[in-house]
């Protein structure tokens, strides 16, 4: 008997994994079978995993952190199991910052951090206004860590609020905000909107963040149950699927389906393919790696990161903070899980540099 | 005397508020608010400061609500996802059920029992109700389509409605999918022969 695993997912492009291992049958080749349950917040996700509706459910990477800091919530600690994609987020601004930019003579280069944020604190009126689907995100960490970067002063500067995805297009056209930080495809449905602008992909500010993961109950990954481990690797071939470039015709045709993101393929390629529409007028920009699914080990030091930051902005202390984040990404279960794939070699932790060149410095273990 | 407890139910739709509303006020006495507009979520909530919020666990607003937790943390009344540590229990009933309520810290679970109680069965009637429109409404659409097929059959072969539905139900058996499912492959097909 199979068995079968409940898990929950936001109809976004880096739900990609699951709905692959789900179409293409790498659950069934592992000899369980997965049970999509479509969700529409990320707390509604939190909670069903925390109070068992679903096993496991893709999660915003600093979601198990903000947790274990008692941060959100108030159900059971959660363990990040594999990281389901990295980067993959846009910051798109609405139609008036956009003319203001573009009369200051920004180029909309989409590939230069420095000067698209430069420009944006300049054409700022006020703190400047972002919205990010929730307020423990990687959307949010690199919003703070570009803006203030550059010279923008936090919190004074910047008014980072929370707004659901799919009412993010009526806020920009209502001017409740200058800009949003949003996973594919709300972007592009901005685009195709016309109510905004596409500024600059997350893999702009800083390349290989985790965006998000694959979170359990921490003692369901205590126990660490075969089931669970199947569960990982059919994710880890459906990512590896999904990062061949000949399977991108085919993925979007997969993620476009009613059942989960239930948006004209072409609008998925953009993300699938990095060439990105980022005007209503048509202009393209094609950024390589604008989500990759192949960075599939949860790296502590991401987690350690991701503490020190909500610390250091919400007034916990940074060394706890960073030591208990840093649990909550369970890279040992990820290689126990892994190992039984023939020919399978650990990737190698590696760690790009933000567009400022710092350095990602991970902790030395404990 | 204890002042009322103040509850705020956010939902847009003002018929199933209403519902809500009322089955609350069956099991006490409370002030009752109700805020529709989700673009304007958190101020109306800072500014009413209601002891526990209402809300679906479908609605994506509650990932705005979150927020909250976060804002009002060095205040005095932070809010949180009600668990009491004694009844986790209540908890997971009220998400099974789609209902997630946020509390003021500090607030008697003997108080919040019965609201919770009232909510949750509420809402349980709203899934209800969901799944039972939807149910209709598929059978409502699958015997259009079939309609359709039948009458296409009927004009094509010149037999009576008898024998286009018997017809329909032995290919379906033949191929071994549903007669709508038969019906609606053949009405689209028809409709690009046309």
């Amino acid at each position: 008997m199979t068995a079968t695993i409940p898990v929950g997912f936001v109809p976004l492009i880096d739900a990609g994994p699951l709905i692959v291992a789900v179409e293409m049958g790498f659950d069934r080749a592992e000899g369980i079978t997965l049970d999509l349950r479509r969700a529409n917040s990320w707390s509604a996700l939190r909670d069903m995993v925390s109070f068992g509706q679903v096993t496991a459910a893709q999660m915003l990477s600093p979601m198990p952190v903000a947790t274990a800091l008692g941060l959100g919530g108030a159900g059971a600690a959660l363990a990040a199991v594999a990281v389901l994609s990295t980067n993959g987020e846009v910051v798109c601004v609405s139609a008036a910052m956009a003319k203001r930019l573009r009369e200051a003579g920004h180029d909309f280069g989409f590939d230069d951090a420095h000067a698209a944020g430069r420009a944006l604190i300049a054409a700022a009126d006020g703190p400047l206004r972002i919205a990010v689907p929730f307020p423990f995100s990687m959307h949010a960490e690199l919003l703070y860590h570009w803006l203030t970067a550059l010279g923008l002063p936090a919190p004074s500067g910047i008014d980072i609020r929370t707004v659901p995805p799919p009412l993010m297009a009526a806020a920009l056209a209502a001017g409740e905000i200058d800009a949003c930080c949003v996973g594919e495809p709300w972007g592009s449905m901005a685009v195709e909107r016309a109510v905004g602008a596409l500024l600059l992909p997350g893999s702009a500010i800083w390349p290989g963040m985790p965006e998000k993961v694959l979170g359990v109950r921490a003692d369901l990954a205590d126990s660490d149950p075969e089931p669970l481990r199947a569960l990982i690797r059919a994710l880890w071939h459906a990512g590896q699927w999904l990062n061949d470039p000949r399977s991108r015709v085919t993925a979007c045709e997969m993620l476009s389906g009613r059942d989960y993101l239930d948006v004209p393929t072409e609008v998925i390629d953009r993300a699938l393919s990095g060439h990105l529409t980022i005007s209503a007028r048509g202009d393209s920009r094609v950024v390589p790696k604008f989500v990759d699914f192949g960075h599939f080990a949860p790296q502590q030091a991401h987690a350690a990161w991701i503490g020190g930051r909500l610390a250091a902005r919400l007034g916990l202390d940074r060394g706890t903070s960073q030591a208990v984040a840093r649990a909550t990404y369970r890279t040992d279960l990820h290689e126990n899980a892994l190992q039984s794939i023939p020919g399978y070699t650990p990737e190698p932790a590696s760690f790009e540099r933000s567009f400022d060149g710092q350095n990602f410095t991970p902790l030395p273990p404990e | 005397m204890q002042r009322l407890l103040k509850i705020t139910i956010v939902e847009s739709d003002p018929a199933r508020a209403a519902l809500i509303e009322e089955s609350l006020l069956r099991v006490g006495q409370y002030e009752l608010n109700i805020v529709d507009d989700m673009t304007r979520l958190n101020s109306a909530i800072k500014e009413i400061n209601p002891d526990i919020v209402l809300i679906d666990l479908d609605n994506p607003s509650r990932d705005a609500l979150e927020e909250l937790t976060l804002a009002t943390a060095p205040l005095e009344r932070p809010v949180a996802l009600f668990v009491d540590q004694g009844d986790a229990n209540l908890t997971k009933l009220a998400i099974e059920a789609g209902v997630s309520a946020y509390v003021v810290d500090g607030l008697r679970a003997d108080r919040l029992k019965p609201i919770l109680d009232a909510a949750v069965t509420r809402f349980n009637m709203f899934r209800q109700m969901r799944t039972e429109l939807a149910a209709t409404k598929r059978a409502l659409e699958e015997r259009k389509v079939i309609d359709r097929a039948k009458g296409i059959l009927m004009k094509a072969k010149g037999i009576d409605e008898e024998a286009a539905y018997a017809l329909l139900r032995r290919a379906a058996m033949d191929q071994g999918r549903k007669v709508g499912d038969v019906a609606e492959a053949l009405v689209s097909t028809a409709g690009l022969l046309s």
